[in-house]
Order: C-alpha cells, then sequence, then structure tokens
C-alpha cells in the first residue's frame, strides 16, 4: 500500500515538474562567431550586445510565451567554417534551435548549407538561422533558404541607399573604387559601378582597383594615386586595420572629398580617426543612435554602456533581432516548432526603437528597415564610440532602403 | 615625372622602417644563429608602450623611453629565457621564440585590448612639409627618415669604428677566443640582443601612429622583416639596408601603377589569347601589378633563395 503510495506521489511529482518545467522553458541560442584570435573584438562586442538584448528585450519584460526566457551561448568559431560547423552539431544536441552568427559571409554560407541538410535530415531537430552581419547579398539571392533570415541590409542595399544619398549631390562627379581582394569587396566595386551608372550616368569613375586583403603595410601609395586621380569621392568596402591604413593615407596626403565606407567606425577605428576623419568619413549603416531616434532607444543604449562600461554601441540590430524572434514566437504560440517560428517571421513587421519599422520580406528572408548614410563627427553625438567624443550623426537616411527590390531567390519551402 | 619622386619618397620612409626592423633580427641572427620570432613583436611592444607614455608624457619621452624599457626587457629574455634554452639547441630555441611571440600577442590583447588604440602623430610634426604637384609631403615622413638614417649610422660607426664594435664583432665571429681574452661574451650577447629588441622599439614608437596600433601589428610586419633579411643576406647590415630600401620602393611603385600583367606580357612578346573567355588563363591575364603588389618581395625571396640561397650581400653558405 505504501509501495503504491510513493508510487502515485512520484508520478505526481514527476508530472508537476514537467508541467513546470513547461511553463518556464528556456529557449537557447547559440552565437556562433570568433570570440578569439584577430577578429575578437567585434565579436565579443556582439556577444555582449546579444547578452544585453536577450536579457533587455525578453526576460526583464516577463520573456515569451508563458515566461519562456531567452539564454545566448557564446562560442568561438576563430571565424573558420570548419569550427562553426563543429559548434552547431553540440549545440544542436544541446538543444539549440536557433543560431546567430555574422562575421564572415563565407561563415555564413557554409552555415546555411549545413543547416539546409541537417533540417532536411531531422525534422524533429530543425534548427533557423539569424544572421545579423553577413552582408554578401548571395545569401538572399541565389544562396537564399527558408530557414536563414539576413537582419542587416544586404550590401546592394546598403549601396542603392549611398547610391540614392550620391545622385542628389550635383557636387560629387567623379569616384574612386578601392576594395580588399575578394568575394565582398569585389560585391560592393559592381554594385557601385552598376548603380552609379544607373543613378548618375554624368559621375566618372576614376578608378576600380582591388588589393590584398590584410597584406598591405602601408597604404601611402593607394592614398596619392587616388588624390592624383582626381576624384572626388572614394566608396570602400574594406574593414579592419585596412579600413584605418587607407582612410589615414587618404587623409594625410591631402584627400578632401567624401570617403563613404561600410566599416570605418568603433574597434578602435573611431578613436584612431578623431579630428582628423571629421567632414571626411562617412559610414553606411542601419540603427540610428544618434540623434536618438526614440526615448526608448535613448535608454536602452545607456542602460547597454552601463551593463558592459566601455563598450561600444554600434550594432543596434542585435536587439532587432531578439525583437523580432520573440515577436515571432509569441505570434506562432511555440519555441520548438521552428517551421511555425519560420512562418511566423515572414512577413512580420515591427516598430524598431532605432527608428522607421522592421519587415522581414517573405520572399528572401530580407529585413527591410531604414539605412543611413551617418558622418564621423563630435558634434550632436550622444552615443559616442572608443570612449572618444566621437560617434556617428544620421546626415541622410533611405526610409524602408530597397523594400521592393528584384531577387532572385527561389526557395525550397518545407 | 612628379609622382615618381613623391613614391620614390614614400617607399624610402617604408624601406628605413623595415630596415629599422631588420636591422635588429639580422643582428641577433648573426649572434645567435637563430631567427628570432618574437622580433615583430618587440616592434609591437615598443608602439604599445610608446602608447601609453605618450598618454603621460608625450611623444618624444615616449620615444626615448619605451625603446629602452623594451630593450632591457629584451636583455631580460635573452638572460633568463634564451640562454637557458640555447643549451638545448636551435630548435628549442626558436620554439621559445615563436611561443613569446604569441605571450606577447596575448598580453598586449589583454593590456590594450583588441581594438586599435588611438596613437596620435604628435602636433609638432602633424603637418604637411611641402607638396610635390598637389601631393602633401607630412613632416612626419621626413622625421621618420632622418631617425632612420641616424640609426644606421649610429650603428655602422659604432660596430667597425668603437673598440666595443670590434669586441662585438669578434665576439660573434669567434666567441671562445674572445672569451679566453678576458671579455664577458654573454654580457656582449644580451647587450646586443637588448640593443636589438630596443631598435624595433623606435620603430614601433615610430610607425605606430602612422600604421596603425594594433594587436596584429606584429603579425602584419612579422613575416615581410624576415623576407628582407633573408634577401639581404642573414647577418649582414649592409644587406639588411639594401634589402629594405628594395622591398619598399617596390611595393610601393607596384601599388602606385595600374600596369596590367596583360600589358607585360604583351611587351615581352607573348601574345593574348584570342578567346579570352574560355581561355585557362584569363584570370592571369587580367592582374594588374597593383593587385599582387605585397605578395612581390615573397616572389623575390624564393628567387634569392634559389639563385643566391646566401643572399644578396653575405658571403659563403647559409
Amino acid at each position: 500500500m505504501n509501495k503504491t503510495k510513493t508510487g502515485v506521489l512520484g508520478a505526481l511529482t514527476a508530472l508537476m515538474l514537467s508541467t513546470s518545467a513547461s511553463v518556464a522553458d528556456t529557449v537557447k541560442i547559440a552565437f556562433i562567431d570568433p570570440l578569439s584570435g584577430p577578429f575578437a573584438a567585434t565579436g565579443e562586442n556582439a556577444f555582449h550586445l546579444f547578452q544585453y538584448a536577450v536579457d533587455a528585450v525578453v526576460n526583464d519584460q516577463g520573456g515569451v510565451l508563458d515566461g519562456d526566457t531567452f539564454e545566448i551561448v557564446g562560442l568561438d568559431n576563430k571565424i573558420s567554417a570548419t569550427e562553426t560547423l563543429i559548434h552547431l552539431q553540440t549545440a544542436i544536441d544541446d538543444g539549440v534551435r536557433y543560431i546567430v552568427q555574422g562575421q564572415s559571409s563565407g561563415v555564413a554560407a557554409a552555415l546555411i548549407d549545413a543547416i539546409n541538410k541537417h533540417n532536411r535530415r531531422n525534422p524533429d531537430q530543425q534548427v533557423l538561422f539569424l544572421n545579423y552581419a553577413a552582408i554578401d547579398p548571395a545569401l538572399t539571392n541565389e544562396a537564399c533558404s527558408f530557414w536563414h533570415f539576413s537582419f542587416d541590409a544586404n550590401s546592394d542595399l546598403k549601396m542603392d541607399a549611398l547610391t540614392d544619398v550620391i545622385a542628389e549631390n550635383p557636387d560629387l562627379t567623379s569616384a574612386y573604387l578601392i576594395n580588399q581582394d575578394y568575394s565582398f569587396g569585389r560585391a560592393v566595386a559592381a554594385s557601385a559601378t552598376s548603380m552609379l551608372a544607373d543613378k548618375r550616368p554624368d559621375i566618372t569613375i576614376a578608378g576600380d582597383e582591388v588589393h590584398p586583403i590584410g597584406q598591405v603595410k602601408d597604404f601611402t601609395p593607394y592614398a596619392r594615386k587616388i588624390v592624383s586621380s582626381g576624384a572626388d569621392f572614394v566608396i570602400t568596402g574594406a574593414w579592419g586595420a585596412d579600413m584605418y591604413g587607407l582612410g589615414t593615407s587618404l587623409i594625410a596626403n591631402g584627400f578632401t572629398g567624401p570617403i563613404y565606407t561600410y566599416y570605418a567606425a568603433a574597434s578602435g577605428i573611431t578613436a584612431g580617426f578623431g579630428e582628423a576623419g571629421k567632414g571626411s568619413l562617412f559610414i553606411l549603416a542601419e540603427g540610428q543612435t544618434n540623434p536618438p531616434a526614440s526615448e526608448e532607444a535613448e535608454q536602452y543604449v545607456a542602460g547597454f554602456k552601463e551593463a558592459f562600461p566601455g563598450e561600444n554601441f554600434t550594432l543596434a540590430r542585435t536587439s532587432n533581432v531578439i525583437r523580432m524572434l520573440a515577436a515571432a514566437i509569441n505570434e506562432a504560440g511555440t519555441a520548438t516548432d521552428v517551421v511555425a517560428v519560420a512562418n511566423a517571421l515572414e512577413g512580420l513587421e515591427i516598430e524598431n526603437p532605432f527608428g522607421g519599422t522592421l519587415y522581414m520580406r517573405p520572399d528572401n528572408h530580407q529585413v527591410i528597415q531604414d539605412v543611413h548614410v551617418m558622418a564621423h563627427t563630435d558634434d550632436g553625438v550622444t552615443n559616442s564610440l572608443d570612449g572618444s567624443p566621437y560617434g556617428l550623426l544620421v546626415s541622410d537616411s533611405v526610409v524602408a532602403a530597397g523594400r521592393d527590390s528584384a531577387t532572385t531567390c527561389e526557395m525550397d519551402r518545407p | 615625372m612628379d609622382l615618381i619622386l613623391v613614391n620614390l619618397i614614400d617607399g624610402l620612409v617604408t624601406g628605413l622602417l623595415l630596415f629599422m626592423l631588420s636591422a635588429g633580427l639580422t643582428l641577433i641572427f648573426s649572434m645567435m644563429g637563430v631567427l628570432n620570432f618574437a622580433h615583430a613583436s618587440f616592434y609591437m611592444l615598443g608602439a604599445y608602450f610608446g602608447y601609453q607614455i605618450s598618454q603621460y608624457m608625450g611623444f618624444w619621452m615616449a620615444l626615448l623611453f619605451a625603446p629602452i624599457i623594451v630593450g632591457i626587457f629584451g636583455a631580460g629574455v635573452e638572460r633568463y629565457g634564451l640562454r637557458r634554452v640555447h643549451q638545448h639547441g636551435h630548435v628549442a630555441e626558436l620554439i621559445f621564440t615563436f611561443g613569446l611571440a604569441l605571450l606577447i600577442e596575448e598580453a598586449v590583447q589583454f593590456f590594450w585590448g583588441k581594438s586599435q588604440v588611438p596613437f596620435m602623430v604628435p602636433e609638432a610634426l602633424d603637418f604637411a612639409l611641402f607638396s610635390i604637384s598637389g601631393n602633401a609631403i607630412p613632416a612626419y615622413k621626413i622625421f621618420m627618415i632622418f631617425i632612420a638614417i641616424g640609426i644606421f649610422a649610429g650603428l655602422l660607426y659604432v660596430l667597425t669604428k668603437t673598440r666595443i664594435g670590434m669586441i662585438i664583432q669578434a665576439a660573434l665571429s669567434f666567441p671562445r677566443t674572445v672569451e679566453a681574452l678576458g671579455h664577458n661574451v654573454p654580457l656582449i650577447f644580451m647587450c646586443v640582443f637588448g640593443v636589438g629588441t630596443a631598435l624595433a622599439a623606435v620603430a614601433g614608437v615610430i610607425a605606430g601612429p602612422v600604421l596603425g596600433t594594433f594587436p596584429g601589428m606584429a603579425f602584419v610586419l612579422g613575416s615581410i622583416v624576415f623576407v628582407t633579411i633573408v634577401i639581404g643576406g642573414l647577418g649582414s647590415l649592409w644587406g639588411a639596408l639594401f634589402a629594405s630600401l628594395l622591398i619598399g620602393w617596390m611595393t610601393t611603385f607596384a601599388a602606385s601603377y595600374n600596369v596590367g600583367l596583360a600589358e607585360i606580357l604583351t611587351a615581352i612578346g607573348i601574345s593574348k589569347p584570342v578567346d579570352m573567355a574560355n581561355s585557362p588563363w584569363r584570370d592571369f591575364w587580367q592582374i594588374t601589378l597593383s593587385q599582387i603588389g605585397p605578395i612581390l618581395p615573397y616572389l623575390l625571396m624564393v628567387l634569392t633563395l634559389i639563385f643566391r640561397p646566401h643572399g644578396l650581400f653575405r658571403k659563403g653558405g647559409l
């Protein structure tokens, strides 16, 4: 008798435990990006932004569904595709159903490929890939996938916005394109050439060249060539030390026109340029923080800086990823059925505290948002970078950039 | 024509900077007979110490004290690290310096973070000295040229004209004999190592503001320094100078002119394939010199090793 009693009790406790587990579950998100090596600075900063976003957007607001909380797990892929796939497998085995990654479009492409195969073979363990920074346009065109969602404007959308702004400035008549010699650099040059020809046929391309990535010690000769070519503006997709070297050489050697860039901010670059970059350096990005787009955004930035003192707030889209994922999970009513979540994400449109709206295009899974040209300056900057007085002030905006742009994406849907 | 003059100056600056690094490395090599993989790391340490000191005492004090600190640190590494490892042979020494390079890089990231630090050109030199047909020549570059030439002249004088220099040279070739004559050879070696690393640190303080001060700076310059001393001949000061200038000018001119490989090939009488779209050589024909410029020193090194394995300036075998 006693035995059956304990048996019943045991069953009851087990039942209660399992229900309580389903009441407050944890939605695990794996962050797979470089946390060591030469690209660790950007990777680590992005990880902290996600850690903050998870708490500020979801956990402190009561979670999703019935109080489920988000948990983000950092996995160091050393920017290698091989390491990424190993981490993907261990993450899936640990019950992770959402992957975020962004550094390097090459790694993103490998991840899409691996997830396509995995999801086909393991219908009960499917995962979604939320890409916050890899912006090779191929990822939402020929290489697109139902399982992949892109939260940054891809490089074509950014170039589209930039050329819109350039087209309205009659002072700009001659362009110099200089990029790193790899797929992304070449994609930037190609889209700049075709879009400028389309929107401002009178602009001449004074130079279009690529340089070996991470190999150039001194950019002075390139700067000399650009100055003597008579170009009045420069477009470059270079990043890291290449971006810093190119920009400082250009300015030191007497180039006075605007330098339009994708990545000339934070990681010490903003502080390094300092006064010299003012009036010359422009960056194409989403996520307006100067001037703050809303009070909510201002508080969000302040909250992050309090949680991670001394760190830069740059990738506002990290909060967009979490915000849209939470909205989609709530709409789908489940966090475990990722097909339902993916379907809810498609066509989802929510308010963006950093300005405008966020709309997930259903046909290619590209987020459509406002894209800005931001100036490197110390005037009117509330969210400054690198501990310097300098930051990025929005100078021109293109609302919902590329909402109706063409796509070659043909998605296989489950 | 004007651009050629500008490029000559730019190339000279790059070359002399390279020389400051390779001079120390080549001296250390002729002393220990082993390549110091951590040499470029001392250059990086110089830049970071320079940055830190300049925050409190200004650039000029940084230029004075950072090399001294790095030199003392380098001497300590020789005295307490390399000298102990030395008895286990060259391979152990090689691995020791390699490990040291990794250690220094991690330490720098630990103390100064993984991002670029804002190490700036001093205000006194932050202006364009003169300009050649619209190309500004910053005063800082001319300053770099004078510092480098001063160092070369100083080294040459000490090594060839002074008593200390003669003892050093003798100790490099015949350490036992010099020891038998009553000189403290291990002390000489320690000092040479210290001076070599201090020279690298001078290069770091000077180059930090123009080439950027970041944890990858040792890696970026490290390989090219080895290329320089291999081309110049291991252990030869003149060789290091010659190879540095050669590489400086070569990379500068290659980057400055968009000469296509197609033009060079046509000029030497190879005709372009008619059906370009299907030719397996298509990409090869479209390469421009500025695209492959930074790779040229490595090509030169391979050629040197094939045709003159002991380098351009060193007599005898490797």
